[in-house]
């Protein structure tokens, strides 16, 4: 059973259609008992950074998230969701994440030329880093593959955990993994084909 | 690079998807959750839904298929028509839509774009203007087309996005119906107005309309077409490979 993480944030209706389309089990929750009883789980996340990771605060969910990962079991974060798992934010002044993840959210605008738009809006092409393994999340994909963006803010300062990235006027972190953390700042519930086949490899995980 | 999309649109009434050629004279076509299904397989980058229901039967039947649309297809799918309130975005947005589109609920009630931003965020809020020459000046249009508001396009445009509409649908009504090509003109005015994505709509009538509004207004991020898609007159997986081939950077 996959844990959709629900802490109040966003519409998780795709996400949970998307994972039923390809046959995994998955349920909306905000227990912990049901958290821990869960294979895997995923954090979604929409919005600006300070609500969301407040509200996440709020629930006691931070907790218990942070407390399975520590245990081994596979998290995937999603866009927002993503960002809540470095250790902090710059969006609208300076606010702690999970920190499972080192590095910071900082605003696209800070590394792009300013003819290129913002929000990072559409489908782009994921490059995998050099000299890398493949991430177990990319097994049924290649680079190249396309995927959908939405966002103004990317995650920086984490190198070592970069996976994928996406090329719009400068390198975008587009996706993270540390050790059984992983983190897609593109939609795959809304990335089509592609999108499927990750989610189908994070159920396998 | 981020791609150029390609965005079929399906007029939906009363269940059924329908096509307006200059606004009347309504085909019906499909069926909704059939015809997006489809369009998904075919490539289509994303999908816009425009209610033009009237009766409030109607309009639940449309939250069913927009439940069951979002459901069966995993791209983005942008909804609008009578979308008057913050409650309307809500109510879409529960049922699986990614995008609220409006329209003349934001001439009526400019802060509805302002209240939806806020909490929706930016990227959740298209502005979609039907707009139209009159003494050679463009002017927004209300109601389907039918109402003459007398602004001035460009600057009701630039205003929304200042609001926080994250991306323009901009339907020429002095092109749409027409086949003969998007209104490059119109599209270049609000171009150089908004930063944020811009949409065109209205006057395609072949794939070579698509490779002319690309490369003509390289701001331009998406093309939405109906009646052509509809009736198969444009394939989309032809279209991208023919972008592709004018070197267009697509999703194939």
């Amino acid at each position: 059973m996959t844990a959709i993480i629900d802490y109040g944030v966003g519409n998780l209706f795709s996400l949970k259609s998307s994972l039923q389309s390809i046959g995994v089990p998955a349920v909306v929750t905000a227990d912990p008992k049901t958290i821990a009883g869960s294979d895997r789980m995923i954090l979604p996340g929409v919005g600006a950074f300070a609500d969301a990771a407040g509200k996440l605060r709020d629930s006691g969910l931070d907790k218990v998230v942070k407390q399975e990962a520590a245990g081994g079991k596979p998290l995937l974060g999603i866009c927002l969701g993503m960002q809540m798992l470095l250790e902090k934010s710059y969006e609208y002044g300076e606010h702690e994440g999970l920190g499972l993840i080192k590095g910071a959210v900082r605003p696209i605008r800070d590394v792009i030329p300013a003819d290129l738009k913002i929000p990072h809006i559409g489908w782009n092409a994921l490059g995998f880093p050099k000299g890398r393994p493949v991430s177990p999340l990319f097994q049924h994909i290649k680079e190249g593959d396309f995927v959908y963006f939405v966002h103004s803010y990317y995650a920086a300062d984490c190198d070592e955990a970069v996976i994928a990235t996406a090329e719009y006027g400068a390198p975008l972190t587009a996706a993270v993994q540390n050790g059984n953390v992983y983190g897609t700042q593109f939609h795959p519930e809304k990335s089509g084909e592609v999108g499927l086949a990750i989610l189908r490899a994070f159920a396998a995980l | 690079m981020i791609t150029k999309r390609i965005i079929p649109c399906l007029d939906v009434k009363d269940g059924r998807v329908v096509k307006g050629v200059n606004f009347e004279g309504l085909h019906d076509v499909n069926d909704p959750v059939e015809l997006a299904a489809y369009y998904s397989k075919a490539g289509a980058d994303e999908l816009v839904f425009y209610d033009i229901t009237a009766s409030a039967e109607g309009r639940s039947l449309f939250t069913d298929i927009l439940t069951k649309t979002a459901s069966t297809i995993f791209i983005p799918l942008t909804v609008g028509g009578a979308i008057n309130t913050v409650e309307d975005f809500d109510r879409v947005l529960k049922c699986g839509a990614d995008k609220v589109s409006v329209n003349s609920g934001a001439i009526r009630n400019p802060k509805l774009i302002e209240e939806a931003a806020k909490r929706y965020g930016d990227q959740c809020v298209v502005i979609s203007a039907d707009v139209k020459r009159v003494d050679g000046k463009f002017t927004v249009f209300a109601k389907g087309g039918r109402e003459n508001t007398g602004m001035e396009a460009v600057e009701w445009i630039r205003r929304c996005v200042d609001m926080g509409a994250g991306e323009v649908v901009l339907n020429s009504m002095d092109t749409d119906g027409v086949k003969n090509g998007f209104d490059l003109p119109m599209l270049q005015a609000v171009c150089d107005a908004v930063s944020v994505p811009v949409i065109a709509s209205g006057g395609a009538g072949k794939i070579e309309d698509f490779i002319t509004l690309f490369r003509e207004i390289p701001k331009v991020d998406a093309g939405l077409a109906a009646s052509i898609f509809h009736f198969g007159e444009v394939n989309i997986q032809e279209l991208k490979e023919s972008l592709r081939d004018a070197g267009i950077t697509v999703r194939l």
